[in-house]
């Protein structure tokens, strides 16, 4: 025997006369030869289906809080798209109201077209459509081709710079024919152009959308009344785009020009419709053909284009753009969600802007007051703001009724 | 065929056995980890908006002024260009902000720190700023030129915090044991961190001014390591969402990750809607930032807010 105190390392010694048994496995799980393959199967199935049942189960994950982006709503299954994207009202937050931008949605609606095409529908369009086209009313993107899911309107026009005024008038000829009734306004951007819808609402409010005029970034060379530039994005009152599609069907006006922006101006300026003044109350400008960065920091030398076409003047700096702009240019995918976030997500907690911008007239009154820059008293440099942007001029404007 | 479905009952016993044995260990190892390190792990949170609204609006005002910040802001001269932008931007809305310059610069006003580097940069801004202000402010926000801050959103979310507890809050870094705020996102210090940092400064085996033995450490982390042994930890800043609210990269930076992270939600997946910092500007993206945040929204919105502050004086870009 062996000694029982110490530690063995050794097993004891079996019978060394015979030859050591089988494998000692086969004696602890009787019948496993046989059971090999049941045996596994079942431990993979138990695994497997505790698996399923803790993590399906029995450990919840947290649900991501919802969100809070313009979401795409489905259509019931089966339904034959027509290619619209209808808006959302605008929503709060928790400790937000909204209650005055919900009712500009309803009072002032706004049809927004996007020109795009096939080539640029996933890598520009895609963006506006994540982004600024469900706060319009009713969007539509424009393309020479139709894609039902995106979803995009197959225009009769081929791509090109030559055609964009080809694509333009068929465009709002293809508004005018199905969706007139659907807007009060008409505005088109092209798809690297961000819009802050609610200040266009803002802006129009005080307009009646039978008076014969549309608004943007104003430019002054080859027209009498100057025209708008086509980057920044333009808005047309319905009666100036049923001027503008009825000009077309008598042969008042044609396709006189590829250059979209200026041959639109030209024909607008024919058929009598006014080139509004979109700048705020403090004669700051709303429709901007460059992207933000371009307008608040850069000194445009006096050889620069631009310079001669501003039918207003120039300011650089920050005074160069409203409060409550409404559109910027040249903006990139990545910028259209930094903008987003930028102007509908991040504030400053708790800040009184300078800049107070009096409520647009009700529609009632609309038709009878000016509405639009007050240049009687523009804001000292540097000063406190008062505390509404601008006391009334004249008595006889002082209240709405 | 008895024996085999033994075994395979046996099998499954055996198998959905060892599941449950994992899936409990996986667990207890997390919740073992999150205990250890509660202390210097720290999430820290943005009030509640529930608590706020019974405010009138003068009980709003005062309490608005009674929260104040003085900024640290460390330069040097290569910096002008991100020194003027942060100067004519952002750092208007501190209740008091001072440039701390490595050297003397003939356009701007700075306190001198005699020194290029920039541990002992932060030492000496930090022990000039305590015998200065020690009695006129209760929070200290430090920055370096590139950083761009929301000052409003820093006293919201520093409301119902009290400056006389250890506070040393930003975007926090796990390096080996120590946890640090980086200093690219701000670093906040309540008066009683900078009242124990000051104290702890004058100990040269704690914290001495030659950091680190072979190689130099980064001053974020010498800060943290000495500010750790007076009991003071670092604490991440998030939103009630979960989301840092001290960002050490770009707007632009972050919403290009959410791109390609999780493309159909990228503004939902990006930031804070609080968001206190975001660092890596270049001086024209300062002056974005300033109209994008203090300037441009979509009008007919309003807000309940429980602070109120007005735009500093002598100012036209906010």
């Amino acid at each position: 025997m062996g000694d029982i105190t110490g530690g063995r390392v050794s097993p004891p010694p079996l019978h060394t006369d015979t030859p050591p048994p089988l494998p000692q496995a086969t004696m602890l799980l009787p019948g496993l030869k046989s059971a090999w393959l049941p045996f596994h199967g079942g431990v993979f199935v138990g695994f497997a289906a505790t698996f399923l049942l803790l993590h399906g189960v029995l450990l919840p994950r947290p649900m991501p809080p919802p969100s809070r982006d313009p979401q795409e709503i489905d259509d019931p299954p089966g339904t034959t798209r027509s290619p619209v994207l209808y808006g959302v009202a605008p929503s709060a937050s928790a400790g937000e109201d909204a209650g005055e931008a919900r009712a500009l949605y309803e009072r002032v609606r706004i049809l927004c077209w996007v020109m795009t095409g096939p080539g640029t529908l996933e890598t520009k369009a895609r963006h506006v459509r994540a982004t600024w086209a469900r706060r319009c009313n009713v969007a539509l993107f424009m393309s020479s081709e139709p894609d039902e899911r995106f979803p995009a309107v197959g225009l009769p026009v081929q791509e090109g710079r030559h055609q964009l005024y080809w694509k333009t008038i068929r465009a709002f000829q293809y508004v005018y024919r199905h969706h007139l009734d659907r807007a009060d306004w008409f505005l088109k951007a092209d798809d690297d152009t961000f819009v802050v819808v609610a200040n266009l609402r803002w802006l129009l409010a005080g307009h009646p959308p039978d008076r014969p005029i549309y608004f943007g970034k104003r430019f002054k060379p080859f027209a009498k009344q100057g025209y708008m530039s086509g980057g920044a994005g333009y808005v047309l009152s319905k009666e100036a785009l049923r001027r503008f599609v009825t000009a077309f069907a008598s042969g008042t006006c044609t396709h006189t020009s590829a250059v979209e922006d200026l041959a639109m101006g030209q024909c607008l300026e024919k058929v009598g419709v006014e080139a509004g003044d979109s700048r705020d109350t403090w004669g700051r400008e709303t429709f901007h053909p460059f992207p933000p960065e371009s307008h608040l920091t850069d000194k445009f030398s006096q050889s620069f284009w631009y310079r001669s076409y501003c039918y207003y003047p120039i300011v650089e700096g920050p005074q160069c753009c409203s409060d409550l702009s409404v559109s910027f240019h040249y903006v990139s995918g990545e910028q259209m969600y930094a903008l987003e976030y930028l102007t509908h997500r991040l504030r400053p907690y708790g800040y009184q802007p300078r800049y107070r911008p009096p409520p647009p007239p009700p529609p009632h009154i609309a038709p009878l007051l000016p509405w639009g820059p007050q240049m009687p008293c523009p804001p000292p440099p540097g000063a406190p703001a008062p505390p509404s942007p601008c006391p009334p001029p004249t008595p006889a404007r002082a209240a709405w009724p | 065929m008895i024996s085999e479905s033994n075994s395979f009952v046996k099998g499954v016993v055996l198998g959905g056995a060892f599941c449950m044995l994992v899936t409990l260990l996986g667990h207890i190892k997390v919740g073992h980890g999150t205990k250890a390190h509660h202390h210097e792990h720290h999430h820290i949170q943005a009030p509640n908006k529930e608590d706020v609204l019974n405010l009138s609006e003068g009980e709003r005002v005062e309490l608005s002024k009674s929260i104040r910040v003085y900024c640290i802001i460390l330069v040097k001269p290569k910096d002008l260009g991100h020194w003027a932008a942060v100067k004519e931007t952002w750092s208007k809305h501190c209740d008091k902000v001072e440039f701390y310059s490595s050297e003397n610069v003939k356009v701007f006003d700075s306190v001198a720190l005699n020194t290029n580097d920039l541990w002992m940069m932060m030492r000496k801004a930090y022990k000039i700023t305590y015998e200065r202000y020690k009695d006129e402010f209760s929070w200290f926000f430090l920055a370096y030129p590139t950083t761009f801050a929301i000052i409003e959103n820093l006293k919201y979310f520093l409301l119902k915090k009290d400056p006389s507890q250890p506070f040393y809050i930003g975007h926090t870094v796990k390096s080996g044991d120590l946890e640090y705020v980086d200093g690219e996102g701000g670093i906040v210090l309540s008066i009683e961190s900078l009242t124990r940092l000051s104290r702890v400064l004058e100990d040269s085996d704690k914290c001495p001014e030659q950091g680190g033995m072979i190689w130099k450490l980064a001053e974020d982390k010498q800060l943290a390591i000495c500010l750790k042994y007076t009991g003071v930890f670092a604490e991440n800043a998030e939103d009630a969402e979960g989301k840092d609210v001290f960002n050490t990269k770009s707007v632009g930076a972050l919403i290009k990750e959410a791109m390609s992270t999780h493309p159909q939600q990228v503004v939902d997946g990006c930031c804070s809607d609080m968001a206190i910092t975001f660092s890596g500007l270049a001086p024209n993206h300062m002056h974005v930032m300033m109209y994008g945040v203090y300037r441009l929204r979509p009008y007919g919105h309003t807000y309940n807010d429980a602070l109120v502050f007005l735009p500093p004086a002598g100012s036209d870009n906010d």
